[in-house]
């Protein structure tokens, strides 16, 4: 038996396929995941992701330890609420877990990281964080739900009273606010508007049935990843992990190098990786019919790659991937399926952004 | 439960076979099937004339999460393949036993069913799974 969230009866009365995920007992759909896909990038959907970690860090030093520990600067971060996205890396510069960190003062800071990765996350902040002066505390107290969507302004606001609402009401993207017992935030995992919202986990129920009567669609993890991979956003463990650095992950945006006197963990090996040069994550697109999955070998100029994820994308009609590939690649490549050698067109790894094509 | 209609044939490999009474053979695949692949994307089929032999790989089941071979479950002609699910694969979902069909065999002989499994026992293997 897996760990559940507290919405797991709710899931299995919405219909629910449940699977294991990394320890979880998770919805992977309640139906079809192509509908479910199709709600979020047509209307408005909602995932149940309370299976993420929450940590808080607080104290003296505690952007002092955050500029430390993530490959991002959080002191590039000066409205309160403002979120970022980053990383843990260790020494050799690979990805221990890829994060989102909310700013609220110098001395508060709120981390979401990833389930699969939770134990090894929580033992490596606590390592570093003994060299600070800060505390770092797991809220599992809490649940979490991504309202993702077109629509999901609207739909939030049918769920909230209307105080509540005016404090989140034209809330710019990557912000997060606490509103009543509700932590707010525009962030998503989707490539649409929407929000995730930290709730006590004894409110996640009822937050969860207002949301489905106002006709939100309830998503599970299958259509959680198509919507990620369109939208070109990396799946921990599969695009990157701990053998491979954000430079080789199209993270290297998420990665501040400036100023350069900030020390962070990993930051020399990235240097040096650098100066030498690095395999790139680039985004597959293949117009015929099949998938491009996961593991497939890769053909490019200058060399061989492989496909990190790889899925058909229901907004397109076409199968699109993620791959790894030397830095030589051109405009096309070749990928191995089914043993045949099937030409694809090399692009940037992102295909869908607000319902549309990005091609 | 898995809907196993009592009246088809099954082979191991999750295909389903419903004699038509006239030495032809409809052949789909079942709703466990279905269901362990999730929703069907693309669905490629043999050539109608094609001759095929049981246990030939002759068709391909794609859904969001994987390619799955698809078998003759017995030798003979194909004589008809459903051209619909080409743009509706999400048929195959929808009505496994019905429309979501995939392809006719005219049997070069007909005594070759019996070797296929009948509701019970393909419940049975599946169970075992």
């Amino acid at each position: 038996m897996g760990s559940k969230t507290p919405l797991y009866d709710a899931h299995v009365k919405a219909g629910a396929k449940m699977v294991d995920f990394h320890g979880w007992d998770m919805p992977l759909n309640y139906g079809s995941q192509i509908e479910e896909h199709h709600a979020v990038r047509r209307d408005c959907g909602v995932f149940d992701v309370s299976h993420m970690t929450i940590v808080d860090v607080e104290g003296p030093q505690a952007q002092a330890f955050l500029r430390y520990l993530l490959a991002n600067d959080v002191a590039k971060l000066k409205t309160e609420g403002k979120a970022q996205y980053t990383s843990m890396l260790n020494e050799n510069g690979g990805v221990i877990d890829d994060l989102i960190v909310y700013h609220f003062s110098e001395t508060s800071y709120r981390m979401v990281v990833n389930s699969a990765t939770r134990d090894r996350d929580l033992a490596w902040i606590e390592k570093i964080a003994a060299n600070f002066d800060v505390t770092t505390k797991e809220r599992d107290d809490m649940g979490m739900l991504a309202l993702q969507g077109p629509n999901a302004a609207e739909k939030i606001q049918q769920v909230l009273s209307a105080e509540q609402y005016a404090e989140i009401d034209g809330m710019k993207p990557f912000v997060g606010k606490q509103v009543g017992d509700y932590f707010i935030a525009t962030t998503g995992y989707t490539g649409e508007k929407g929000y995730e919202i930290v709730v006590p986990a004894e409110q996640l129920v009822n937050l969860w049935d207002a949301l489905l009567a106002a006709n939100v669609a309830p998503c599970g993890l299958g259509a959680r990843d198509t919507l990620r991979l369109e939208a070109g956003m990396n799946l921990y463990g599969q695009d990157m992990d701990e053998n491979i650095t954000p430079l080789e992950a199209n993270m290297g945006w998420s990665v501040a190098f400036e100023p350069a006197d900030r020390d962070f963990i990993g930051r020399k090996a990235l240097e040096a990786l650098k100066e030498k040069g690095h395999d790139k994550l680039v985004g597959l697109v293949m117009e015929t019919k099949g998938v491009l999955r996961h593991g497939q070998k890769v053909t490019v100029e200058g060399g061989e790659g492989v496909i990190t994820s790889g899925t058909f994308s229901p907004t397109l009609g076409f199968s699109v991937a993620m791959a790894r590939v030397p830095a030589t690649v051109g405009e096309t490549a070749e990928v191995e399926m089914r043993k045949k050698q099937v030409p694809v067109k090399v692009v940037k790894p992102s295909f869908v952004r607000n319902g549309q094509s990005v091609l | 439960m898995s809907n196993i209609p009592a009246d088809l044939k099954y082979a191991s490999t999750h295909e389903w076979v419903r004699d038509e009474g006239d030495g032809t053979f409809t052949v789909g695949i079942t709703e466990h099937a279905q269901d362990l692949l999730g929703d069907m994307v693309f669905v490629e089929l043999p050539d109608v004339g094609d001759k095929v032999e049981t246990g030939d790989d002759i068709a391909v089941a794609e859904s969001v999460k994987a390619a799955s071979d698809i078998y003759a479950p017995i030798s003979g002609e194909i004589v008809a393949v459903n051209e619909d699910l080409e743009d509706a694969p999400e048929t195959v979902n929808n009505d496994p036993y019905g429309d979501g069909w995939l392809f006719k065999i005219k049997a070069d002989d007909s005594g070759e069913l019996s070797n296929l499994l009948d509701a019970d026992a393909y419940e049975a293997s599946i169970d075992e799974d």
